[in-house]
């Protein structure tokens, strides 16, 4: 583990792949519970968890540096199911990348069991792992100005969902009704750190809403 | 709607609802958000008897004008500016009375950037998370100020400040920001971080609350390729493929993919929050505490 001051109350501690990182911050939430760690934010990301806001930085410094991040429990819970249409732009671009048919995309997509890695980009945006390396696709050359919202996406390891149109550069297969960020609800993030996510496959979208 | 209101007359070129700020939601990619200078927003909230998690607006560069529905005390503090009521200057710095129905003029910004209005009751939106400061970067929390809107306020609790001027920071002639090493300071050349901590930076127009952009020379990397996406801290100085270093100011992102050289002191970024484009900037090199 590798523990990098940040400022003068925040460290980054960086290990060497995804599902350390999501056992550390485990781990992390944990100790802040307990009480034994006080840190205003603990913000996992693809191989880091960043803590900030800590009274005394220097002692979680020692102590991290030490220590063997414990391996992660098994992941426990409810599983989130999103109801996802493949339809997107790009289902053809990832299809080639994968080098399967169109209509496969969905079926590998759907029988995967994703859980969020990490969240960032925009309030409610996932970072879900589960799909297996052979299933990375690239970033699109040009990103659009504006995706849709409820878009469905893939970058290199990751799948996300748009919580709300903007600006992007994911590889878009599908789109969803599934509200990801609503702060009227509790809590407001559909997707937080951990959660388990399946993908279950809808028909397209009937043509006769709104009118003719 | 009741007649404790404030009706927003002339928005200005961006006037936003600011308190604290939302903190504790980076792992959701929530930002923190919450007024720029909080210095300034904390005394003008002092000034009109507000608790220090009230609510403000805070102003850019051209004011705003506010007709409250109730008689109020108000108080502008941040970047000094004229200020009227029905046309008759009233002090900067001080708790003013606004009857009900009268005109208040925040004027354009004599120096500095962002002038906080404090209104005795505080503006009273909508929370979100526990903050009713907008939030640029994603959209949280009331959207900017528009001609015509009419904004809530709260019933007063305490009794304004008697005080005749409250003495505030000066918006900087120079910006310096002291900066500690940032945890991707090996990602530069040597020759690159004595250029960021030497040279002269000055502050770009593309600056925003979400981050303080500078002009000056560009950073070159040591090391090639993308970084994962990492957590940020506020005031981390990130170096974008272009080389020219941006410090993350209240509504940045939570996480991103660029390396942070430097992270500037958070005692600092009031200052940030007041330095308009052009403004010299040097980053000097300090210890970590």
């Amino acid at each position: 583990m590798n523990v990098l001051p940040v400022g003068d109350d925040a460290l980054l501690v960086e290990v060497s792949s995804g599902e350390e990182a999501e056992a550390l911050h485990a781990d992390l939430l944990r100790r802040r519970a307990e009480g034994t760690l006080v840190a205003r934010e603990i913000v996992p990301a693809a191989r880091t968890v960043l803590l900030d806001g800590l009274a005394d930085p220097a002692r979680p410094a020692s102590e991290l540096a030490a220590a063997d991040v414990p391996p992660a429990a098994p992941r426990a819970g409810r599983v989130v199911e999103i109801p996802v249409r493949y339809d997107g732009p790009d289902l053809a671009d990832v299809a080639a990348h994968w080098g399967v048919a169109e209509d496969e995309v969905g079926r590998v997509h759907a029988g995967t069991e994703f859980h969020v890695a990490f969240c960032g980009f925009a309030p409610g945006f996932g970072y879900l792992t589960g799909l297996p390396a052979r299933y990375d696709v690239p970033r699109r050359d040009t990103p659009r100005t504006a995706v849709p919202a409820g878009s469905v996406a893939l970058a290199g390891p990751y799948t996300g969902v748009y919580p709300r149109s903007s600006p992007g550069g994911w590889q878009l297969i599908g789109s969803t009704d599934a509200v990801l960020w609503d702060h009227t609800r509790v809590p407001a993030a559909l997707l937080s750190p951990g959660t388990r996510v399946r993908f279950v496959p809808r028909g397209p979208r009937c043509g006769h809403q709104g009118g003719p | 709607m009741t007649d404790r209101a404030l009706a927003v007359v002339r928005a200005g070129a961006l006037t936003t609802v600011q308190d604290r700020g939302r903190p504790g939601h980076a792992h959701l990619g929530v930002p923190r958000s919450g007024a720029l200078d909080a210095p300034a927003a904390a005394l003008v909230l002092r000034l009109v008897g507000c608790p220090p998690d009230a609510a403000v607006l805070e102003t850019t560069l051209t004011g705003c004008a506010l007709r409250p529905r109730c008689a109020v005390a108000v108080a502008v503090g941040g970047a000094p500016c004229p200020v009227t009521v029905d046309g008759r200057p009233v002090p900067w710095g001080a708790p003013v009375g606004v009857p009900a129905g009268a005109l208040l003029n925040v004027g354009a910004a004599d120096s500095g950037v962002r002038s906080y209005v404090a209104v005795s009751g505080g503006i009273l939106v909508e929370p979100v998370l526990g903050s009713r400061s907008t939030d640029l970067l994603s959209g949280l929390g009331p959207p900017p100020l528009a001609d015509g809107v009419v904004l809530p306020l709260g019933r007063p609790r305490g009794r304004h400040a008697r005080v005749d001027v409250a003495p505030q920071p000066a918006p900087p002639s120079e910006l310096v920001l002291r900066v500690t090493p940032g945890p991707r300071a090996d990602w530069f050349t040597p020759e690159a971080v004595r250029t960021f901590t030497s040279r002269a930076y000055r502050v770009s127009s593309a600056s925003n609350r979400i981050g303080l952009r500078v002009d000056g020379p560009a950073l070159q990397r040591a090391r090639s390729g993308e970084l994962p996406s990492e957590g940020m801290v506020l005031g981390a100085v990130q170096v974008p493929p272009d080389g020219r270093p941006v410090v993350f100011l209240a509504d940045h992102p939570t996480t991103g993919g660029y390396p942070v050289i430097g992270v500037v002191r958070t005692a600092d970024l009031p200052a940030a929050a007041q330095a308009a484009p052009g403004t010299p900037v040097r980053f000097v090199a300090v210890r970590r505490r």
